[in-house]
C-alpha cells in the first residue's frame, strides 16, 4: 500500500512540477490534467471513491476545458502560446502567491483534529472490556456523504449553488454585451 | 467415473425455474467456465487472473462487437438507400462471400498497413496520445456495466459516477487531436465538438439522475436490483416504463446521440460537408482507433441505458426467465444500437446553432422538470388504490405539459414547416 502512495506521490508532484517548468502552455495545462488525475488517484488509494470520481468529473471533464479555452482564447496566434521567462515582479507574485495558499493549506491541515486516528489519541480501554478498539479510518458510503449534504450541511451547499449561479449568470452579461445582431435567422 | 469438479455440471439437466434461476445452468455458465480455466492456479494467483480474463473476454467481446457493428451498420443504411452495402469480401483463400462476412477484418487489415502520415508541423506526441487517450477511456466505462446476473465485471459503490468520470475525459482527447493537428481546421471544428460535448453532457448528467433519486444508490448492481419484479407477469418494472423514466429514457438517448457524435449530431466529422474534423489530419490506424473509441462509447453508453432504464439483463417477463440474463442483455443492446443506426439513416442533420439552442432550451429545462417529477413519484410512492391513479396522471401531466408548452414556444412562427417547392 505504501510503495503505491508513493508512485502516486511521485506521479503527481512529478507532473506538476514538469508542468511549472515547461514554457509551453498548452502542455503545461495537459501535464497539470494529469497532475489532478494523481490527486483523484491518491483519494482512490484513501478509500475516498465518492470524492475520486467527483474530481475526475469536475476536473478532467470540466476545469480542464475551462483552462484550455482560457489559454487558446486570450492568446493571438499559435506562437503565443510558448511563452518567455517574464519579469521579476511577476515570480515575486507568483512566489507570494504560491506561500499564501500553502500557509492556507498547511493552517488548514494542523487545525484538522486526527486525534482519534494517530495512537497518541487512542480513547482509554474502558475497564472490564478485554478488547483493544479497533481503530480505523473512517469509512463514508456515498448515501452517507449524500444524507450529510442534504441535512447538516444543505444550507452550505445552497449558498455554494448560488454563489455559482450569480457567477454563471455575471460571466454571461459580461461575454454577451456585443452590438444586437441584425435580425437573428430563424431555426 | 470422475470428473474433474468444475465439469459435474455438465452432469445437470438444465433446469430452469423462476425460483432457481439465479442457479441455472447456463446462468453459471461464464463463472463455471471461469473457474474451470484458473483451478489449476495457485490460491494467491487466482484473483488476478480471473480479473486479467474478464479483461480480455470484454475486449474481444465488444471488439468483435465494435467490428460487425460497422458491418450491419453499412449493410442496414445500404438497404435503407436501397443498395446492397458491402458484400464481396470472400473470406480468406476461398470464394465463399457469405453476404461479406469477413469485411471488417478486410477493413481493419486495410487501415493497419496504410501509412501513417503525421504532419511535419504537428505536436508528434500529443497527436500519438489522443486516439490512445479517447480509446483508453472510453474502454474503462466498460468496467461497470453489469452484463448478467453474475457478470459484473467491477462492483462499485459509485458505479455511475465511474462511468460518467470516465466518458468525461474523451473531451480532452477531442481537444488533443485538433490542437496537435497544428491545423486552424482542425483546431476549429475540435473547437465545435467540444461545445456540442459540453452542451450535452449537461442534459446526460440531468437524465440519469433521477433514477439514483428513486433507487437511492448509485451502485449500478443494486440499481438493476431495484427494477426486479413484474405487475401481472408481464409488465416489468423497468423505469422506462414510468413517466419520468420514459422521459428521462428519451433525454438521455438523445444526449447519448450527440455524445458519441452520431447522426443526427455528426458535426464534428460531418462527412459531406467538412473535410474529417478534428480528424483530418489522421490517416491509418489511428483514424481507425478514433472509429473505434465513437463505436465503443456508443456500445457503452446504450449498455449504461440499459442498466438505468431499461431493467439491465432482467427479462421482461417470468415465463421468459429460461434466457440467460446475459442474453437479455445482449439482446437489448443490439436493439438500441439498431436504433441507432435506423436514427442515422432517417434524419437529416442538425445545424450547429440549431444544436446547442436544442440542448441548453429544451433538454435542459426538460431534465431538471424530470427531476422534480421524479421527486414527486419516489415521494408519493406509498399512495394506493384511486390514488395511484391520481400519481399516474399527475406525473404524465408534468412529462406532457412542458413538453408541448416548451416545443411550442421554440417552434412558434417556424413549425409546421410548409413544403413549397417538394410536393
Amino acid at each position: 500500500m505504501t510503495a503505491a502512495l508513493i508512485l502516486i506521490a511521485v506521479f503527481t508532484l512529478a507532473t506538476a512540477a514538469v508542468a511549472l517548468s515547461l514554457r509551453n502552455l498548452i502542455h503545461s495545462a495537459l501535464l497539470l490534467i494529469a497532475s489532478w488525475f494523481g490527486i483523484a488517484a491518491f483519494y482512490l488509494w484513501a478509500g475516498a471513491e465518492f470524492v475520486a470520481f467527483a474530481q475526475v468529473l469536475v476536473y478532467v471533464g470540466a476545469v480542464s476545458m475551462v483552462v484550455l479555452f482560457a489559454v487558446l482564447l486570450t492568446r493571438r496566434s499559435r506562437a503565443d502560446t510558448v511563452i518567455a521567462r517574464d519579469s521579476v515582479e511577476r515570480a515575486i507574485s507568483a512566489v507570494i502567491t504560491g506561500i499564501a495558499v500553502f500557509g492556507v493549506l498547511v493552517a488548514a491541515i494542523l487545525k484538522t483534529s486526527f486525534a482519534r486516528l494517530s495512537p497518541a489519541g487512542v480513547p482509554p480501554l474502558q475497564s472490564g472490556t478485554g478488547v483493544s478498539p479497533v481503530i480505523s479510518a473512517p469509512t463514508a458510503t456515498v448515501r452517507d456523504i449524500g444524507m450529510q449534504l442534504m441535512s447538516a450541511h444543505a444550507a452550505a451547499l445552497l449558498i455554494i449553488g448560488i454563489l455559482l449561479t450569480v457567477a454563471l449568470l455575471g460571466a454571461v452579461v459580461l461575454a454577451a454585451q456585443d452590438a444586437p445582431e441584425s435580425k437573428q435567422e430563424s431555426p | 467415473m470422475t470428473l474433474p469438479g468444475p465439469l459435474t455440471f455438465l452432469l445437470q439437466l438444465p433446469l430452469s425455474s423462476a425460483a432457481g434461476a439465479a442457479d441455472a445452468f447456463l446462468e453459471r455458465l461464464p463463472l463455471v467456465a471461469r473457474d474451470w480455466v484458473t483451478s489449476w492456479l495457485p490460491e494467491p494467483w487466482r484473483w488476478l487472473v480471473n480479473s486479467l480474463l474478464s479483461i480480455a473476454i470484454i475486449l474481444s467481446v465488444f471488439g468483435l462487437l465494435f467490428a460487425y457493428v460497422t458491418l450491419a451498420e453499412r449493410k442496414i443504411l445500404g438497404r435503407i438507400q436501397n443498395r446492397p452495402g458491402p458484400n464481396r469480401t470472400p473470406i480468406p483463400f476461398t470464394k465463399l462471400r457469405f453476404f461479406g462476412l469477413a469485411q471488417p477484418f478486410a477493413d481493419g487489415v486495410k487501415s493497419l498497413t496504410k501509412e501513417d502520415v503525421v504532419p511535419r508541423g504537428a505536436d508528434h506526441l500529443l497527436h500519438f496520445l489522443a486516439p490512445v487517450v479517447l480509446l483508453a477511456f472510453s474502454i474503462l466505462t466498460f468496467a461497470v456495466i453489469p452484463y448478467g446476473r453474475h457478470l459484473v465485471p467491477v462492483e462499485l459503490n459509485a458505479g455511475v459516477l465511474y462511468f460518467f468520470a470516465a466518458g468525461a475525459a474523451t473531451e480532452l482527447a477531442v481537444f488533443m487531436a485538433g490542437w496537435a493537428s497544428r491545423n486552424k481546421y482542425s483546431l476549429l471544428a475540435a473547437m465545435r465538438a467540444l461545445a456540442q460535448l459540453i452542451s450535452y453532457e449537461l442534459p446526460l448528467l440531468l437524465a440519469w439522475v433521477p433514477v439514483v433519486l428513486v433507487a437511492g444508490t448509485l451502485s449500478t448492481t443494486e440499481i438493476v436490483a431495484a427494477q426486479a419484479g413484474w405487475q401481472f407477469n408481464v409488465i416489468p418494472h423497468w423505469y422506462v416504463f414510468t413517466p419520468w423514466g420514459a422521459a428521462g429514457f428519451a433525454i438521455f438517448m438523445i444526449a447519448a446521440l450527440a455524445e458519441s457524435n452520431r447522426s443526427p449530431f455528426d458535426l464534428p466529422e460531418a462527412e459531406s460537408e467538412l473535410v474529417a474534423g478534428h480528424l483530418t489530419e489522421y490517416s491509418g490506424f489511428k483514424y481507425a482507433l478514433f472509429f473505434m473509441a465513437e463505436y465503443f462509447g456508443m456500445i457503452a453508453l446504450s449498455g449504461m441505458a440499459i442498466t438505468l432504464f431499461l431493467g439491465g439483463w432482467h427479462a421482461p417477463s417470468p415465463y421468459l426467465e429460461f434466457i440467460p440474463s446475459y442474453v437479455w442483455f445482449m439482446g437489448k443492446l443490439s436493439a438500441l444500437l439498431l436504433g441507432f443506426i435506423w436514427i442515422r439513416a432517417t434524419f437529416p442533420r442538425l445545424r450547429m446553432d440549431q444544436l446547442t439552442r436544442f440542448a441548453w432550451k429544451f433538454l435542459v429545462p426538460l431534465a431538471l422538470i424530470n427531476l422534480g417529477n421524479a421527486a414527486f413519484w419516489s415521494l408519493s410512492f406509498h399512495w394506493s388504490g384511486p390514488f395511484q391513479i391520481l400519481r399516474w396522471l399527475i406525473s404524465v401531466l408534468v412529462v406532457v405539459g412542458p413538453f408541448v408548452l416548451l416545443g411550442r414556444k421554440l417552434s412558434a412562427g417556424v413549425a409546421p414547416r410548409v413544403y413549397r417547392y417538394a410536393v
